[in-house]
């Protein structure tokens, strides 16, 4: 027998009950679709974590300098040679120490009973590319420059939350501040920052400045980098800021973005694979059901095929084939449903749809396995059928 | 090519049962080139098993049915399908067609099977529905056909392929007066163009129009004059 002929045949089975085959498609293409939604979905999903984590943590270094007695680690003007590293975006030297950690800052000299008017705030030390490196905004005024520093001018900047605390809203009567006994001008407001929130309770005061609270050598760089440049970077970034003592720095990289990429894999949502799977077995199920009554009914049909010359391998190929092709048909439906599915979620969460192509290729095959196994065991009793009963 | 299609010695069919059921007691009989062979006799006379022994669709417990000179006994199921399809057409008193083909769709449904060629195989249909008379219905769906339309669209089906036996269980058996005048004018038509046909009927009408005639009673096969 020709394996177009088989084809041929099976089609033909498939179309002359057409509303029939169409529904025992059904189950499969619940099925099929349950899967490429839950696995597209949750590949995208992951891949939005993954984008995340890129722009956010993955291009975030922070080098930890150790507390020396004598001769300091980091200057402070070597931050310069770790900003002309190739790669790097922005970068800032922070001097923090536990003296400064809990200084009382007021912002008047007033004594309110009724409300406390002096607060406890961190107080550091940084170079000018505090905003940029702690991903910040200046929300009013400015941040210090490198005049200020040079001068050693007696400004500060807030972060946003101290800056409530202290009851300070706007800048434009240079509102003053009091660190122990000196008064600072606060020149700007730090907020928004997406990197070391924590500033949004401090305030920072340019180096030159910071000695005075004990502030002398630098604790601590943020470096951000561009993306995929950060691995390079915190390899480089000790040796640029401390020559010859690189090796005493820490560096705290980003994981590498494979594993985030990993851990988000393994969020997918176990519950919608396991229906997936269920409406899978179900659409079996219909698949064989529907055969095997299809195959009582075509009694005759069976037994005019053997009397044509059909051997029994014939009748059961043509039976599994038809099964295979509806099982086929609901893998292709549910494969086209569920995509459209996932670009319409991706499209309404505005994410880029992540389609892995061995999904789409995978799940109308998955239909087709399921149409095999369903058929088997129908297509097994047409061909058990002696040609004598069949006609009779 | 032998000159007997059918030869049949000593064949006994006997059906499992408590006691036996002997449907086939010692039958010999042949059928040569040319043949048309009325087997009569009553419901439940072995007509249906000796034509399902002589279709190939059952095995005679013992005794030789050779066809066109090849002994059918001894051959493995596979061997007797394809004996089957090549060489025996069948025409049924339901007439078997499927009912969401064409008729030239089904008549070439006799050609899927075995090793024949895809190509001509519509035009080979076609010309076996212009022998039965029915080249101007041959893209109707069966149940647009009359009961001789579709009895003939049958007997196309049959002929596709050349066989050497042309195999009729009751063949108008559905069908009325006027309907079995004419597939019985086509049977005649066939023997004519030399066609072997054995017809199994019960009706007179169709008996005495084959050349010869055998009855069957309780298993045993008389030849009548």
């Amino acid at each position: 027998m020709h394996v177009r002929d088989l084809a041929g045949e099976a089609v033909a089975g498939m179309l002359a009950r057409p509303v029939r085959s169409a529904l025992t498609t059904l189950g499969t293409v619940l099925g099929i679709t349950t899967l490429v939604i839950t696995l597209g979905v949750a590949a995208t999903a992951g891949n939005q974590i993954v984008g995340r984590f890129d722009e956010l943590v993955a291009t975030a270094i922070t080098v930890e300098v150790p507390e020396t007695t004598n001769v300091p680690l980091v200057a402070w003007d070597s931050l310069e040679r770790v900003t002309r590293l190739r790669g790097v975006v922005s970068a800032a030297a922070v001097a923090e120490s536990k003296d400064s950690a809990n200084l009382s800052v007021r912002s008047n000299d007033l004594v309110d009973p009724t409300s406390v008017t002096t607060q406890t705030l961190t107080v550091l030390a940084a170079t000018t590319g505090l905003p940029e490196a702690a991903r910040g905004r200046i929300v009013r005024g400015r941040f210090y420059d490198a005049g200020h520093i040079r001068r050693a001018d007696r400004v500060a900047v807030l972060g946003d939350q101290a800056a409530k605390m202290l009851g300070i809203t706007r800048l434009d009567r240079a509102p003053a501040i009091f660190i122990g006994r000196h008064a600072y001008t606060v020149i700007g407001i730090l907020g928004d920052l997406r990197r070391e929130r924590n500033l949004s309770t401090a305030v920072m005061v340019p180096p030159t400045v910071g000695k005075q609270f004990g502030l002398r050598d630098v604790t601590r760089v943020l470096v951000n980098t561009s993306l995929g440049a950060a691995d390079l970077i915190a390899g480089q970034a000790p040796d640029a800021l401390s020559p010859g003592n690189g090796d005493m720095l820490q560096v705290v990289a980003p994981p590498s973005p494979t594993r985030a990429r990993d851990q988000a894999q393994d969020d997918v949502n176990a519950l919608f694979l396991i229906l997936g799977l269920v409406s899978l077995v179900v659409g079996a199920v219909g698949i064989a059901n529907v055969t095997l009554v299809t195959v009582m009914e075509r009694v005759a049909e069976i037994g005019l095929r053997r009397s044509l010359g059909a051997a029994r391998r014939h009748i059961a190929a043509q039976f599994l084939l038809e099964s295979t092709l509806i099982g086929l048909a609901g893998g292709v439906i549910g494969a086209s449903v569920g995509v459209v599915a996932v670009v319409a979620v991706s499209a309404a969460k505005q994410w880029t749809p992540l389609l892995d192509v061995r999904l789409a290729i995978g799940a109308p095959i998955a239909g087709a396995v399921v149409g095999l196994l369903a058929g088997l065991y129908p297509a097994l009793r047409a061909a058990r059928m002696e040609p004598v009963d069949a006609l009779r | 090519m032998p000159e007997q299609v059918i030869e049949l010695t000593s064949v006994r069919r006997d059906y499992p049962a408590e006691p036996p059921v002997r449907a086939l007691d010692d039958v010999s009989f042949g059928v040569a080139r040319g043949d048309y062979l009325a087997i009569v006799g009553p419901s439940g006379s072995g007509k249906s098993t000796l034509l399902n022994v002589l279709g190939l669709l059952d095995r005679p417990s013992s005794g030789s049915y050779r066809l066109d000179g090849i002994e059918t006994t001894a051959l493995r199921d596979g061997a007797r399908t394809r004996l089957r399809g090549d060489r025996i057409g069948f025409v049924f008193q339901s007439f078997h067609l499927l009912a969401h083909r064409s008729v030239v769709e089904n008549v070439m449904l006799a050609e899927i099977y075995g090793g024949h060629p895809r190509k001509g195989r519509r035009e080979r249909a076609l010309a076996a529905l212009d022998r039965v008379g029915l080249g101007h219905r041959v893209n109707f769906l069966p149940d647009r056909l009359s009961g001789g339309e579709r009895q003939r669209a049958a007997m196309a089906r049959a002929l596709m392929g050349g066989p050497s036996l042309l195999l009729c269980d009751e063949p108008t058996g559905n069908l009325d007066s006027r309907n079995t005048g004419a597939v019985l004018d086509l049977f005649d038509e066939l023997r004519e163009q030399g066609l072997t046909i054995v017809v199994i009927t019960h009706e007179r009408e169709v008996s005495t129009r084959a050349g010869r005639r055998v009855r069957i009673t309780d298993g045993v096969l008389v030849e009548e004059a």
